[in-house]
């Protein structure tokens, strides 16, 4: 089973395949660690060890025909070692005693099946709805992004301190509550995505909203979130992965077009459209289409139709309102909220004008709702100002500034009622 | 593993219910508590009182302070324990989803403290052997 290459491999040769490996694999590797030990902390451990010495061992004995297994196997057998040395001083570890005693010395050989169906596990695992979500969004970033709890905080401009302490109690919690290792029930799985989507597309939102030049230490999060949303497609290829990672490919496409050299946010209007990223755009239409398709797709895919509406579009005036709006009616059927009603209302008012734009906005403020959200009064002040009511405008955005509280969209909103002067 | 689901309710629900309802709704209930025996999920339950009959002792100053009602002063109050075996929190998540209690009110599910019924558990032992 573990027939070897002849030894001339040389050692960076070695070397660099077992980067590549812990890189695209290592996930995979401990995934299925976690499932045979039970135990988080001693998968982890184990793995490290399993890498350490393939380093020296594939150096005399060659490189395995399947490296991921000798890896798990391996890490497994320093899991015992480690169980053993501990038991010797507390004679209550029994409960490992499942594994303990594998049979045979020979390294088994797991396929591809069972490395995903165990990322999987981890992922649902990790994204349980008992876990609180910063819990589950830690949990999630170190256990299947391999992220460093170092790396957690400043990407979310947190102490390691914090995050290690939701790891911490997450992993406890898993254990103590028996949440189990696995991949839901057909009954239970479009509430369990949902959560596991959730988590994906917060991480996301972290990394797209928060962007500024300042942090460049930061780990990039939305392409962690868009790296796992393409694992999890492969894992699970449901219409709204599609659409949930055709909405990010989409969004990610203007990355570099939505700020200016001072950081500065430039609306969807306003931007170049030569530097949106046409290889994320043509990606996301694809899955778009593909998400479509299929008769149960839900919100993502639709705002992911949208975005995707926008990137077909050469300029902000050549857009297909109608269709957008459309979208709009759609999410609304599906997932009713004021907020989506403000978008509805924004395109309305591109496709039959500003005044009926306004009458939509105004009947959301009147019920009570959004009247703390800056955006609405953001999107009153440009319609106001489309139609000339300068008074009005100014008003809107001026209740917008004192209630934004990103200086980047504050900025935005100075430079709006500065023009209105002119 | 033993599960405790502590069920809450809103009393004043049950007080504008008829006693034709009421009597539909404990029926509901019992029978999926049949349900869970026979899978032999149901490991005993309590019902409660009102939370009008509670009282609630803590120490103030180095005296016990007694006073009427619950703990928490919410709208929903714990109207009974059930004891619920389940391999794992999804299967008892799944077995309580399907309660006809929830329809009246959450389920809080605590897993039992095993440690520490084990010490409990020895402690009663030893004293009768005794």
């Amino acid at each position: 089973m573990t027939s070897r290459e002849p030894t001339t491999n040389n050692d960076t040769e070695i070397l660099s395949m077992l980067d590549i490996l812990y890189r695209e694999q290592s996930r995979r590797v401990y995934a299925t660690l976690v499932r045979l030990l039970g135990d988080f902390d001693l998968a982890e451990e184990a793995m490290q060890e399993a890498f350490a010495a393939a380093v020296t061992q594939w150096r005399t004995e060659g490189i395995p025909t399947n490296p991921r297994s000798w890896l798990v196997s391996t890490a497994r057998f320093k899991a015992i070692d480690t169980i053993r040395r501990r038991a010797k001083f507390d004679k209550t570890i029994e409960e490992h005693g499942d594994f303990l005693a594998p049979g045979s010395t020979e390294p088994e050989l797991f396929d591809e099946d069972t490395f995903k169906d165990d990322l999987l596990r981890l992922i649902f695992t990790c994204c349980h709805p008992a876990l609180s979500s910063p819990a589950q969004i830690a949990l999630t970033l170190r256990e299947t992004c391999g992220l460093t709890t170092e790396e957690i905080a400043s990407a979310f401009l947190t102490s390691a301190v914090t995050i290690a302490q939701r790891i911490v109690r997450g992993k406890a919690k898993i254990r103590d509550a028996r949440i189990p290792y696995e991949v839901p029930s057909q009954a239970d799985l479009p509430e369990r995505l949902d959560s596991v989507l959730s988590v994906i597309y917060l991480v996301f939102n972290e990394g797209y909203s928060a962007s500024s030049g300042a942090h460049a230490t930061r780990v990039d999060l939305s392409s962690k979130a868009i790296h796992l949303g393409e694992v999890l497609l492969e894992l699970l290829p449901d219409s709204e992965v599609m659409g949930l990672l055709a909405l990010m490919l989409l969004h990610e496409s203007r990355r570099t077009a939505r700020t200016d050299q001072n950081g500065d946010l430039i609306l969807l209007e306003d931007q170049d459209r030569s530097l949106w990223n046409q290889n994320q755009i043509a990606k996301g239409i694809e899955l778009v289409q593909r998400a479509m398709a299929s008769a149960d797709f839900g919100t993502y895919t639709i705002q992911a139709a949208i975005s995707a509406a926008h990137a077909n579009a050469k300029s902000a005036t050549e857009t297909d309102w109608s269709q957008i709006v459309a979208l709009y009616d759609l999410l609304m059927q599906a997932e009713p909220s004021p907020v989506i009603e403000l978008n509805r209302a924004v395109a309305v008012a591109m496709r039959d004008g500003p005044q009926i734009g306004l009458n939509l906005i105004d009947e959301i403020l009147a019920r009570g709702e959004l009247k703390d959200y800056h955006l609405i009064h953001a999107a009153k002040g440009e319609l106001s100002r489309r139609l000339g009511k300068k008074i009005d405008a100014r008003a809107s955005y001026q209740l917008a500034l004192e209630l934004a509280k990103q200086e980047p969209e504050q900025r935005l909103l100075q430079k709006r009622l500065l023009e209105l002067n002119e | 593993m033993k599960f405790i689901c502590l069920g809450y309710a809103d009393e004043s629900k049950f007080a504008s219910m008829s006693k034709e309802e009421m009597d539909a709704a404990v029926e509901e209930c019992f029978a999926y508590d049949d349900e869970l025996r026979r899978g032999g999920h149901f490991a005993g339950g309590e019902a409660l009182q009102s939370a009008t009959n509670a009282v609630t002792i803590r120490q103030r100053g180095g005296k016990v302070d007694i006073t009427d009602g619950p703990y928490a002063e919410t709208k929903e109050q714990i109207g009974g324990i059930l004891y619920l075996e389940a391999k794992d929190l999804n299967q008892a998540i799944a077995l309580m989803s399907k309660h006809p209690g929830v329809k009246f009110g959450p389920f809080e599910i605590r897993p039992a403290d095993e440690e520490f019924n084990k010490l409990i558990e020895s402690r009663s032992k030893a004293l009768q052997a005794t």
